[in-house]
């Protein structure tokens, strides 16, 4: 996994709450049985004027130019924000994947669903949790300022904001250390491989049913 | 000792390892394995030169790709096949509990397999690559869905990186009225918390209205938990639960029967256990539902109307009332009994199960679907079901309605196979999830039960069940 440290990046807002997985990747590019290249079909629904189906050039696919990340002021964007639930509905990691294959590495809102939440730390992208109010304000400074960035530094917890103010963030300790190094969890987990084995083998003996 | 939850009773026999921070290592009993989000996970174990921790937790079967129809056929479409004919060769090389594969006698939903074959029980860890997941808690274990990431983690370690959850009871007290099925009620329930009024609980159901309810129809409930933002939903074990598992394939037999048992009637949330919060339904208040918009939480009863925007006093809230209406071509105030429809599905992890085919079968009988209705499909969970249907005379029932009888899997749920609808068509849905574009881009759906469902197919509009009996 990519490690997350700091970031300095430009902000796209997507003003909409309940934005579910199935939006930000739809079920067609859920076929391939690779990790990558979804990012050209982040939310192709509403990015695209027509339908797309899995292993097609999207090069020369109509635009929804009322999108927001079509317009030419967020091009390049790294952060999301976005409103109430975002990453609700199907546990599909295929979300994450394309978010982060698209070149977002952050993503502020209100709230999360828990499943996407989770994948999220699961690939270098750091979903950050605000009050309502503070994720309003920074909508409305975002919508005000074309080239709106914002300073996000995971070792401190706080986001910087253009005018100086700092919002402090709360992260779980064992993610934040994880994503600052990048760390694979499956390798962290086997460290404890004997405490596994000696569960599994009183698990055995209390409830046999339990094993073929 | 302290009065606990039945969340913390499960939560407490799978912890292996506790974190500073909490973060806690859970065992994990079942691990149900399905095509589309497995494929990743068996490459990251092989490239990373990692062994399956414990052959014997997986159950796998192929059910989002796999087509309704014409099995003979095959799989036409090359990526789905590509996909499905991995998991195959996945599960050949790794081993398996068991491995239903396409064509297969048993082969079905990964959410109705489990416990019609004993391999979902009370007291379990069940994780799965699919949201709904949550279903299983039906049987009194802690079932979640989890990402490809988890997936892998879980193969290569037969244990999750987990925060505990807070824990809510939702009651619901009383008598259902007649007509009022258990995805009423979890569509109620939805209705009221909303889609996010779960997120970060575990949430057990209970009360009389949902002791009354067969295994089945706590199914229902539980899956539609995520809905509500809950990873896992639960209801304790009685007697229904342990009659629903004796003698299934991979329930205990035998001595091991007795013991499991004696150990599953311990699964139940003490008196006096405190939750974190608790939310109550009045059962006889409950009307079939039907939901309006393209979030599960926007939901009417059959004989309310289309809700005005205008009236919602939240900016965000309103923004999102008037995006949904107009991507599923309402006016405001429309009677929901005037909405017409073009399509009917009756199937999904949600609805296929037996006694949702014999609810739908019972509104079928006798009756022909209206000629505005294009087509109504019903999709069984599984092979079991469908033969199960099939010797009662289900299935003539609903081909002499003019509906499709097909063979089973996720089919129009997610439109991950040819069963999808076309730009702007209408769906009566038995399915969990009614976003923009779910069954097929553009795709308009409108969650109901399965009698619901079938009423819809007869009226060519929404119509009350009640009204059909």
């Amino acid at each position: 996994m990519k490690p997350f440290t700091r970031l300095d990046g430009l902000v796209a807002p997507m003003d909409r709450a309940n934005v579910d997985t199935d939006a930000i990747i739809p079920k067609q590019f859920l076929k391939s049985i690779k990790r990558s290249g979804f990012g050209p079909n982040l939310f192709d629904e509403w990015r695209y004027l027509d339908i797309g189906q899995p292993g097609v050039d999207n090069t020369g696919r109509p635009q929804n130019p009322d999108f927001v990340l079509n317009q030419p002021r967020y091009q390049g964007a790294q952060i999301l924000l976005t409103r109430d639930n975002f990453g609700c509905g199907s546990s599909r990691e295929h979300a994450p994947w394309a978010l982060e294959d698209f070149g977002f590495r952050v993503i502020i809102g209100p709230s999360f669903a828990d499943i996407f939440f989770n994948n999220c730390f699961k690939n270098g992208l750091l979903p950050i949790k605000l009050p309502a109010a503070e994720v309003d304000e920074l909508f409305a400074q975002c919508f005000n300022a074309t080239g709106y960035r914002l300073n996000v530094d995971l070792q401190a917890r706080t986001i910087t904001r253009p005018d100086g103010k700092v919002i402090s963030f709360d992260v779980d300790a064992f993610r934040r250390e994880c994503l600052l190094n990048g760390w694979d969890d499956i390798g962290l987990t086997l460290r404890h491989a004997d405490k596994i084995r000696e569960f599994e083998a009183r698990r055995r003996i209390d409830q046999p049913w339990l094993f073929a | 000792m302290q009065a606990q939850t039945l969340y913390e009773k499960l939560w407490s026999s799978h912890v292996v390892h506790v974190e500073d921070d909490g973060t806690a290592l859970i065992y994990i009993d079942r691990h149900l394995v399905h095509e589309v989000t497995s494929p990743q996970a068996f490459e990251g174990l092989k490239l990373a030169g990692r062994k399956l921790w414990r052959v014997d937790s997986i159950v796998a079967t192929a059910d989002h790709n796999t087509p309704t129809d014409h099995w003979e056929k095959g799989i036409l479409d090359p990526v789905s096949r590509q996909q499905v004919e991995t998991l195959d060769s996945n599960i050949r090389e790794s081993g398996a509990l068991a491995y239903f594969p396409f064509k297969d006698d048993r082969q079905g939903i990964v959410h109705v397999i489990g416990p019609e074959n004993g391999a979902t029980l009370p007291g379990m860890t069940v994780v799965c690559g699919d949201s709904h997941t949550s279903t299983h808690g039906a049987f009194a274990c802690l079932a979640h869905g989890i990402g490809t990431s988890e997936v892998e983690h879980v193969m290569a370690t037969q244990c999750l990186l987990q925060k505990k959850s807070k824990t809510m009871l939702i009651r619901v007290e009383g008598r259902l009225g007649a007509g009022v099925t258990a995805k009423d009620v979890v569509l109620a329930i939805i209705g009221r918390i909303g889609t996010a009024g779960g997120t970060g609980y575990a949430i057990e159901f209970g009360g009389s209205a949902i002791r009354s309810l067969s295994l089945e129809g706590r199914m229902t409930i539980c899956n539609m938990a995520i809905e509500a933002g809950a990873r896992a939903g639960l209801v304790a074990v009685d007697d229904k639960t342990i009659d629903y598992l004796k003698d299934r394939p991979f329930s205990p037999h035998g001595d091991n029967w007795e013991r499991a048992v004696a150990y599953w009637r311990t699964l139940h949330s003490d008196e006096g256990a405190n939750f974190d919060a608790i939310v109550d339904l009045d059962a006889a208040a409950i009307q079939p539902q039907v939901t309006w918009g393209t979030s599960p939480e926007m939901v009417a009863a059959i004989d309310g109307i289309v809700p005005d925007p205008a009236l919602e006093k939240d900016p965000v809230k309103r923004e999102g009332m008037e995006r949904a209406l107009q991507y599923m071509g309402l006016t405001p105030c429309t009677p929901i009994k005037n909405i017409a429809v073009d399509v009917v599905f009756i199937g999904s992890c949600t609805n296929s199960r037996i006694e949702d085919l014999r609810a739908a079968a019972v509104v079928a009988r006798g009756r022909r679907k209206a000629d505005n209705v294009k087509q109504v499909l019903v999709v069984p969970g599984s092979g079991l079901v469908k033969r199960q249907a099939e010797a009662e005379g289900l299935d003539k029932i609903f081909v002499a309605a003019g509906f499709e009888w097909r063979e089973p899997g996720c089919s129009m749920c997610l439109a991950m196979n040819a069963d999808r609808l076309e730009p702007g068509e209408r769906c009566a849905s038995t399915s969990n999830r009614n976003f923009e574009g779910r069954q097929g881009a553009g795709g308009r759906t409108h969650l109901v039960s399965p009698a619901m469902a079938a009423a819809a197919a007869i009226a060519g509009h929404f119509a009350d069940v009640r009204d059909l009996a």
